[in-house]
């Protein structure tokens, strides 16, 4: 669509695509049976103390030619691997016409260091090399050239360009959790607006990586020893990093009819904001906020929440699942851990792909927070409030 | 009656601007030594220079931040320009900025500094990251959490200044700067807002940043004298010099600054952004992706390649970059490209990476107040394979009333913006 063009009224966005790949498993059903059958993967020996959500393996080269998998990193494979899956879903793959013009916004952290380098670097320092070019020729000598290009937030979509042709625009968000939230709203609001017709959105995490662990831990905010589901924490609290890719393929009504795409569900409305979290009941003030603007029926409906586990932002969140009971409620974190900048499009491809398949799978623990639901959902909220700051909601919805 | 453009849009102007580079901080000192032709360009003593290839930067070395971090730098930046925008556009009250915030600011992460702190903190000769891991909890290191997270600058930005809602940090490599304007522009345009802070900033001048580059064979390696090093254009060019900054933009309605009186500076015509998947780091030799990045600009503008009469181009001096800057520019332009004027900032103020695109915008803005082309300074030995009208090395007065800024970065990211003086 020319960019130029205005609309009044704003213009309905389907999801047509959503592309899985994380610690369950690759593509939908997998996923699916996983969560109805409440499998979890969870590693608690190779990172202990602390747990992380391993990757479920997959035939990459089903998704990236060889060549190209040489020159990403981990978090780089596991996106570039999801947002394949994501257009083959939508019947976009090698859709040249299409993929040429198609948007992208990513939610992106930064890319694996190399850990043997940080650490012999460390400890020849720690032996006494402390010349003033030390470091230099250490980093001179060692790094591997390109592994900059593995790191670089951007180039998460860089490689989904190259690998799937994807070349309309190119945009990365980053800042944790809310990047995901930010890179849907401004996705649906330029579809909404007539400025795209369709956009491939997503983010991907390894979760991995001893580097973020470093992060984390500043904080405090890895679980450890042993695994519980998020509303189980509270003595424990924390997350457990998840690893997992996640994009889906937003489109307007009228580029998906044109063209015969089925929608799995229509995304309504994101909405974002960040809580000056210094006052207790900060964020429960601002989720309710955001529930306020999503334009919420009564039930049947449900909750898919990205809860982290960490404290004190799961409490505050469950004070405000507590003012709505009516809506059953589902922890992505219990299932797939913490998938970060990743979280919130995990969130809305459960939630798409429940209201496709007219039913919301199984609850996920014990705690009373999650119940069972019998009808098929016709509303879903996605809610998304960042282990530090910034929170966010997506209102999923059948189509009409 | 609302004021919209030829498409029925909101039409973008921009009301505040705030700039700090290595030139110095603040627009009226940028300015003078822009034109002056004075480069920021210097030998780097923030950190040992000993087994680099390259020596020298753009650094900001004005501005103390310590224990100095690049994030904190960039924070402290992007807190100078943004407060020196906001200011000029006299909008809103103080901590109090009635819109949101778009951020294009640098990847984050750890850095050398906190590594070895946390080395020394487990002690010894011979330890593993599993023993680094093991120091980094219990509340020691927990400002090193807030630091070190991806959103920490726009989350500073946003309490300090006030911003609305939840504010974006972006990055699209060397174009972030002009994409933190288009995404203002959009929002604008959409009515979803009457104003928006566009801010970009950029202080990565630390040992691996620079390694990284350099093993890449990005920089320039022609060290003595620094001044001398970046030559867009030339044929003598060998790398882009890094540097830091930060430029900050107000962006507001056209209706909503008349309305309240505000002083236009400028308009943000068109705004143009597509994608390049040939190669991470090297362009699409056919020039493809540039050309309709070019294309799509002028047409959101609305205008013809002839109403463009200066290119503040993104102009690296690597030799790629200025050879299919040319070729990309030349396919668009025909046989006017010779008779646009076109000059590179770089060349005095270095890459500013994060922050180029809005610290470029602002040069390209202040073009058109002073009606004054900023020259592309080195250029001593013009490369022959590019026909551009260089303003070399003295500034040039010049009837300006539409300039086009061009970024391009790694990751295939193409953006270019047009700016004009008054409302088409």
């Amino acid at each position: 669509m020319n960019e130029t063009a205005v609309t009044a009224e704003p213009v309905e966005v389907w999801i047509t695509g959503i592309g899985l790949a994380t610690s369950l498993g690759e593509g939908l059903d997998a996923n699916w049976d996983a969560l109805n059958s409440g499998r979890i993967n969870v590693d608690e020996q190779g990172f202990a103390p602390y747990i992380v959500h391993p990757w479920a393996k997959v035939n990459l080269e089903a998704q990236i030619p060889k060549k190209e998998q040489r020159q990403m990193e981990a978090w780089q494979r596991i996106g570039t691997y999801a947002a394949g899956l994501a257009l083959d879903s939508a019947g976009l793959k090698g859709n040249k016409e299409i993929l040429s013009r198609m948007d992208m916004i990513v939610a992106a952290g930064g890319g694996e260091r190399d850990i043997s380098v940080d650490t012999n670097i460390l400890n020849a320092e720690a032996q006494g090399n402390c010349t003033p070019g030390f470091l230099n020729d250490r980093l001179m000598s060692d790094l591997r050239p390109t592994l900059f290009l593995a790191q670089l937030s951007n180039l998460l979509a860089g490689n989904i360009a190259i690998s799937h042709g994807v070349c309309g625009t190119s945009r990365t968000f980053m800042g944790e959790e809310v990047a995901g939230v930010d890179a849907f709203k401004i996705a649906l609001a330029r579809i909404a607006g007539g400025q795209s017709d369709i956009a491939l959105v997503g983010g991907s995490h390894n979760g991995e990586r001893k580097d973020l662990l470093v992060l984390y831990e500043f904080g405090d905010y890895n679980l450890k020893n042993k695994f519980a589901p998020v509303w189980d924490r509270k003595e424990h609290p924390g997350f457990a990093l998840g690893s997992a890719g996640a994009f889906l393929v937003l489109e307007s009504r009228p580029h998906a009819e044109a063209r015969g795409a089925r929608p799995l569900a229509r995304l309504s409305k994101v909405v974002a904001d960040r809580a000056r979290r210094k006052e207790a009941g900060a964020v429960t003030g601002t989720l309710e906020r955001l529930w306020s603007a999503l334009d919420v029926h009564e039930a049947p409906g449900a909750i898919i929440t990205g809860a982290t586990g960490a404290e004190p932002v799961t409490s505050e969140e469950r004070a405000f699942l507590g003012q709505h009971k009516a809506f059953a409620v589902r922890s992505s974190g219990t299932r797939f851990g913490h998938t970060m900048e990743a979280h919130f499009a995990l969130g809305l491809a459960l939630a798409a792909l429940s209201i496709s398949r007219g039913a919301l799978f199984a609850p996920g623990d014990s705690s009373g927070v999650e119940i069972e639901m019998k009808q098929a959902p016709a509303q879903i909220v996605v809610v998304g409030a960042g282990h530090y700051r910034g929170e966010g909601m997506a209102l999923v919805e059948s189509v009409k | 009656m609302s004021v919209r453009d030829k498409f029925g849009r909101p039409i973008v102007v921009v009301t505040g601007m705030g700039i700090v580079t290595s030139l110095g901080a603040g627009k009226a000192e940028n300015w003078s030594k822009l034109v002056a032709g004075e480069s920021g360009i210097r030998t780097i003593t923030r950190f040992p220079i000993d087994g680099l290839k390259t020596t020298m930067a753009g650094t900001v070395d004005f501005v103390p931040v310590a224990p100095f971090t690049s994030t904190g730098l960039s924070e402290r930046l992007g807190h100078m320009a943004v407060e020196e925008a906001i200011a000029q556009s006299g909008i809103g009250t103080k901590g109090d900025f009635p819109g949101p915030l778009f951020l294009a600011v640098a990847p984050v992460e750890i850095e050398w500094p906190q590594r070895l702190e946390l080395a020394h903190e487990v002690g010894g000769t011979q330890f593993t990251y599993d023993d680094l891991l093991r120091v980094c909890g219990g509340g020691k290191f927990v400002n090193y959490h807030h630091r070190f997270l991806f959103g920490s600058v726009a989350d500073s930005l946003s309490d300090t200044f006030g911003t609305k809602g939840s504010p974006i940090s972006l990055s699209t490599a060397c174009a972030s700067g002009a994409t933190a304007i288009q995404l203002g522009v959009e929002a604008i345009r959409r009515g979803e807002t009457d104003v928006a802070l566009c801010a970009a900033t950029e202080g990565s001048v630390n040992p691996e940043g620079l390694v990284r580059f350099s093993l890449l064979s990005a920089l320039s390696t022609q060290n003595d004298p620094p001044q001398a090093a970046s030559k867009p254009f030339s044929k003598n060019r060998d790398g882009f010099v890094m540097a830091e900054g930060a430029g900050a933009l107000v962006l507001e309605s056209y209706d909503a600054a008349v309305a309240r009186g505000a002083k236009i500076l400028g308009v943000v015509a068109g705004c143009g952004e597509l994608t390049d998947s040939f190669h991470r780091t090297r362009s699409s030799p056919d020039g493809k992706p540039i050309i309709g990045c070019i294309r799509k600009a002028l047409a959101d503008a609305g205008m013809a390649p002839e109403q463009i009469d200066h290119i503040n181009a993104h102009g690296t001096a690597t030799p790629e970059n200025d050879k299919m800057e040319y070729v990309g520019v030349s396919a668009v332009f025909g046989d006017y490209t010779s008779r646009i004027p076109v000059s590179s900032n770089k060349s005095m103020v270095g890459h500013t990476i994060s922050a180029a695109g809005a610290v470029e915008a602002i040069f390209s803005l202040l073009t058109l107040e002073h009606q004054r082309i900023p020259p592309t300074i080195n250029f001593d030995v013009p490369d022959p394979a590019i026909l551009f009208d260089v303003v070399g090395n003295k500034a040039r007065d010049a009837r300006v009333t539409t300039v086009m800024s061009n970024s391009f970065g790694f990751g295939g990211q193409n953006a270019s913006l047009i700016l004009t003086r008054e409302p088409a």
